[in-house]
């Protein structure tokens, strides 16, 4: 077999040598040069331009309709309808731009094909022209700044809500844990040094603000319409709580503590409703279906979004958004640290 | 002053040459000196083109094997066991901290190796000389340690892929705490240090490249040959360099830093960690520190990649449309803009970090502004095309493939800049999509057109022209078949540097998309072959090359087709009119070389 195998490409070898030795020689008779572009080349090459262009574009319009369904579902939080919004504004100024330079960038290059009989026109400088395509960028970037640096001051603030649910996420490979701040609405302190045993998050033994804390590796479960702040830490090396379907995203950086806040608009049970959403998971499903997976229903993830580590790809955990009375039934049945550190 | 002396220099030297040359008879060159320790920059020039094109088949092929992990996870791949063997892919099935490992290298060698080190290293060694009038670089000694240090690093970073820890892993960007510590990833043993100090390698190569292209641009041009007559090449490496002296330096005290953290237990990056089972001593370091030092250089990096193939796109497009560029000054301007800009920027790659928001706003704006400078440039190309007489040859394509790739790629940028809308897609593969169109496909097309076109003062002899269209082709739509479907499993919200996309359903639906870009990645991968038979064929077989086979202005066309010590035999040319002449009114060719002195009422530099 391997035989065969090194025999076949020894004679492939062979049969290209002859062949380029044939072509050599037949140039030699012609006298020709190969390299020089004839008007026939440029022609060509010049309509191949356009062909490409009308393919291209076709390409994104394919791709747009046939994976646009793909994308995140719209926004199921305050802010994050806002980043939607400002998304598709200036997705149009994009794709506008992206077509119509391209367009002629593809269209010159196919209508100046060269020939051998034209002549170019010599045009070095157009002071009014420049003017205008350094002013014009300039005002319309002004509006993209404006816009972007106003919501992002407003996501970015500190959370003002005295009726805000405080969750840390505490990162490590490969898992999650979340910490809520119990009853007295604070967390307690930490010591990454007492970690050990049952005390996984590295309660501070000395600060009793810490015993009513929940701590759970589960699942997160968050209120619909109350704001909540995220506040990170790691305890190895650099994560990143990502939760694409709420917009928000934040390092988890060891050392130091990070913040996030946002506003859930919908309940699990309620996207699971919504008519994208289950457009959406029909076509995770059918394609399930063809590896002979079960069919799955759609649940919020917080992800990991920075390498840490062999199973990055899989340090994830569900979030649960749900009205305020199922919210405190839940956590109605947590138990504080102290209980569990102590028993 | 300063040109009355230069030209006195430049005598002594032309003279110095003229002797040199009556008794070439006695220049003993032997193969050493020739071809392995050679101070002439045109055989450096082509060290490190073909060190950087074995290295960049490396890379893609390192690319092939995790995309086709991403498309169908958990197949077995006997061309993955062949190349991995039983360690990394057991069964023919990828290991993850391998998959880590491949994405790290990829990224390290593509960005630096090839990109920097080979586009510079070629271009800027070739064309600085040759197209300033200089006999050869400043110092042909630093250019000769500036090669091999780039060498002995690519040796280094090759043979981290061969150790039994298996090679860095913690990304290209290195972040610690990831890659400070052992436990935390294999890739962080000795592959690791291997990384580091092949890094601290490359940078010292950068810099001694870097500093010899200032001082030959700024001492060594040729009469005549003002700043505003140089080539935007030559503009183009000019500013690339003092981008790279500046910045580079900043990524070896990061680098020195992190070395310090690893290997003596100091706490630059390391804080409050608890990992195999037990908590560190380290208190009070900041893995933002390093984000900032690193992005300090991987800034102005992007540029140092971006700039070089502009200015052979500025150069070729030029050419090959017969006409001036337009706008040369606004393009320089513009080149200035951008290099000064590249260095206030480096917080956007840092929204997300937990780096002050406020800051993130300063970075919005100063990273936004970059865009203006980036419109002229995309603009002036596509006046430059207007009215043009068009020579489709392969370096031609490939600059126009590079204009549009520059601006599909750019305007994603845009989106990116805006801190409120990196939120979501931040680290997805939105951004990947972004920077490998923008930054890798414009650099490594400027690096096909720049092959292309100066093959002939290279090798002396011609590549084919139908390879080299079938080439382009073949590339072109392979490259945007790989990258331009990013763009939505990046909107679906997948995370860069996955494993595989089907631990959990979230991204089931995506099965076809990565399908599709893994069939266009192996598609454009073994297009290459094309390009490589082409190169290789081409220095032995190739017809040989003519004068000036593209009618260029530019004075690397008036060297004798010889490769000769010194350029050229004689004196120096004497400059009289800036580079861009092309199907001037009034004249019989449609171009006009600089070394023609201007007519009597002759105006230069654009006016007629």
């Amino acid at each position: 077999m391997n035989f065969l195998v090194i025999l076949s490409i020894v004679l492939l070898v062979i049969a290209a040598h002859q062949l380029f030795r044939i072509i050599e020689l037949s140039r030699g008779l012609k006298k020709t040069t190969e390299w020089k572009m004839t008007d026939s080349d440029n022609n060509m090459m010049g309509k191949a331009m356009m062909v490409f262009m009308i393919l291209f574009f076709l390409f994104f319009i394919w791709q747009a309709n046939r994976w646009n369904e793909r994308a995140l579902p719209p926004a199921s939080s305050e802010h994050g309808a806002i980043i939607d919004t400002l998304w598709d504004w200036n997705m149009y100024l994009v794709i506008f731009v992206f077509y119509v330079t391209n367009f002629f960038l593809f269209f010159y290059a196919y209508k100046y094909r060269g020939n051998s009989k034209a002549t170019a026109k010599f045009f070095p400088h157009d002071n009014r022209l420049e003017m205008a395509w350094t002013v014009i960028p300039a005002i319309v970037l002004a509006f993209v700044i404006i816009f972007g640096l106003k919501y992002w001051n407003q996501i970015m603030d500190e959370s003002k809500d005295p009726n805000k649910v405080i969750v840390e996420l505490y990162a490590k490979q490969f898992s999650w844990t979340a910490r809520y701040a119990g009853k007295d609405g604070k967390l307690g302190i930490t010591d990454y040094k007492q970690i050990a045993g049952p005390n996984q998050v590295g309660m501070d033994s000395t600060d009793a603000t810490g015993n009513d804390d929940v701590i759970i590796n589960s699942e997160i479960h968050i209120p619909v319409g109350r704001e909540i702040e995220l506040q990170m830490r790691s305890r190895d090396v650099i994560h990143s709580a990502y939760l694409p379907s709420f917009r928000a995203q934040m390092n988890c950086v060891p050392g130091m503590i990070t913040y996030f806040k946002f506003k859930p608009t919908k309940t699990t049970a309620e996207i699971r409703k919504d008519k994208y959403v289950i457009k959406m998971m029909e076509g995770i499903n059918k394609a399930r279906a063809l590896e002979n997976k079960e069919p799955v229903i759609f649940d919020y993830l917080l992800l990991c979004n920075k390498i840490c580590g062999k199973s990055h790809y899989n340090m994830q955990m569900n979030v649960v958004v749900e009205t305020e009375e199922e919210y405190n039934a839940w956590m109605a049945k947590q138990k504080a640290y102290k209980a569990v550190a102590t028993k | 002053m300063a040109s009355q002396k230069h030209t006195e220099l430049e005598k002594e030297h032309a003279v110095h040459h003229d002797h040199a040359h009556d008794h070439d008879h006695e220049h003993h060159e032997t193969f050493v000196s020739k071809y392995v320790f050679s101070m002439d920059h045109k055989m450096i020039s082509r060290q490190f083109l073909i060190t950087a094109i074995i290295m960049a088949v490396v890379a893609m092929t390192m690319s092939v094997i995790f995309r086709m992990q991403l498309a169908w996870p958990g197949e077995k791949f006997a061309f993955v066991h062949a190349l991995l063997g039983d360690k990394w892919a057991k069964d023919g099935i990828l290991d993850p901290d391998m998959y880590l490992a491949l994405v790290t290298i990829h990224g390290t060698i593509m960005v630096f190796f090839v990109l920097t080190g080979g586009l510079s290293g070629t271009f800027a060694n070739l064309l600085i000389p040759y197209q300033v009038g200089a006999r050869d670089m400043a110092s042909g000694f630093l250019n000769m340690l500036s090669f091999w240090f780039f060498l002995v690093s690519s040796g280094i970073m090759m043979a981290s892929c061969f150790i039994d820890d298996g090679p860095a892993s913690a990304g290209w960007t290195i972040y610690p705490p990831l890659s400070a510590l052992p436990e935390a990833i294999p890739g962080s043993k000795l592959g690791m240090t291997l990384w580091l100090i092949s890094m601290t390698l490359f940078v010292i190569s950068a810099l001694l490249g870097g500093l010899n292209y200032i001082i030959t641009v700024i001492n060594l041009r040729t009469k005549g040959m003002s700043m505003t007559r140089m080539p935007l090449t030559i503009w183009a490496f000019l500013i690339t360099a003092i981008l790279g002296v500046l910045s580079f330096p900043v990524l070896v005290s990061c680098v020195a830093l992190l070395i310090m953290d690893r290997s003596f237990h100091t706490s630059f990056y390391l804080s409050d960690i608890y990992i195999g089972g037990r908590p560190l001593d380290n208190m009070g370091g900041s893995p933002i520190l390093f984000e900032h030092l690193f992005w300090f250089l991987g800034h102005p990096e992007v540029y140092i990649v971006l700039l070089p193939a502009l200015g052979i796109a500025s150069e070729v497009i030029s050419t090959n449309a017969r006409k001036p560029i337009f706008g040369y000054r606004a393009m320089i301007g513009s080149m200035l803009a951008i290099g000064f800009l590249s260095f206030i920027v480096w917080g956007h790659h840092m929204y997300m970090t937990g780096m002050s928001p406020f800051l993130g706003s300063v970075f919005v704006f100063t990273t936004l502004l970059i865009a203006i400078p980036s419109a002229v440039k995309a603009f002036n190309y596509i006046t430059t095309l207007w009215k043009g007489n068009i020579q489709h040859t392969p370096a031609m394509m490939f600059s126009i493939g590079m204009v549009s790739s520059f601006i599909t790629g750019g305007v994603t940028g845009i989106i990116l800049a805006d801190s409120t809308l990196d939120i979501n897609v931040h680290d997805t593969y939105f951004v990947v999509a972004h920077f490998h169109i923008v930054m890798g496909l414009s650099a490594i097309f400027g690096m096909f057109a720049g092959v292309y076109h100066w093959f002939p003062k290279m090798f002396l002899r011609m590549m084919n022209k139908k390879l080299g269209l079938v080439h382009f082709w073949l590339t072109f739509l392979s490259a945007y078949g790989v990258f331009f479907p990013m763009h939505f499993i990046g909107l679906a919200g997948v995370p860069r540097r996955y494993y595989t996309n089907s631990a959990f359903p979230m991204f089931d639906n995506l099965v076809d998309i990565n399908e599709f870009v893994t069939i266009a990645a192996i598609i454009g991968a073994i297009s290459q072959g094309v390009f490589l038979f082409n190169f290789f064929y081409s220095i032995f077989r190739g017809e040989k090359a003519p004068q000036n086979p593209w009618n260029a202005n530019t004075l690397e066309w008036t060297t004798p087709m010889a490769n000769i010590h010194g350029n050229w035999p004689g004196a120096l040319p004497e400059v009289h009119r800036w580079a861009y002449d092309y199907s001037k009114p009034g004249k019989q060719k449609d171009f006009v070389p600089q070394t023609v002195p201007l007519e009597d009422g002759e105006q230069d530099g654009g006016g007629h």
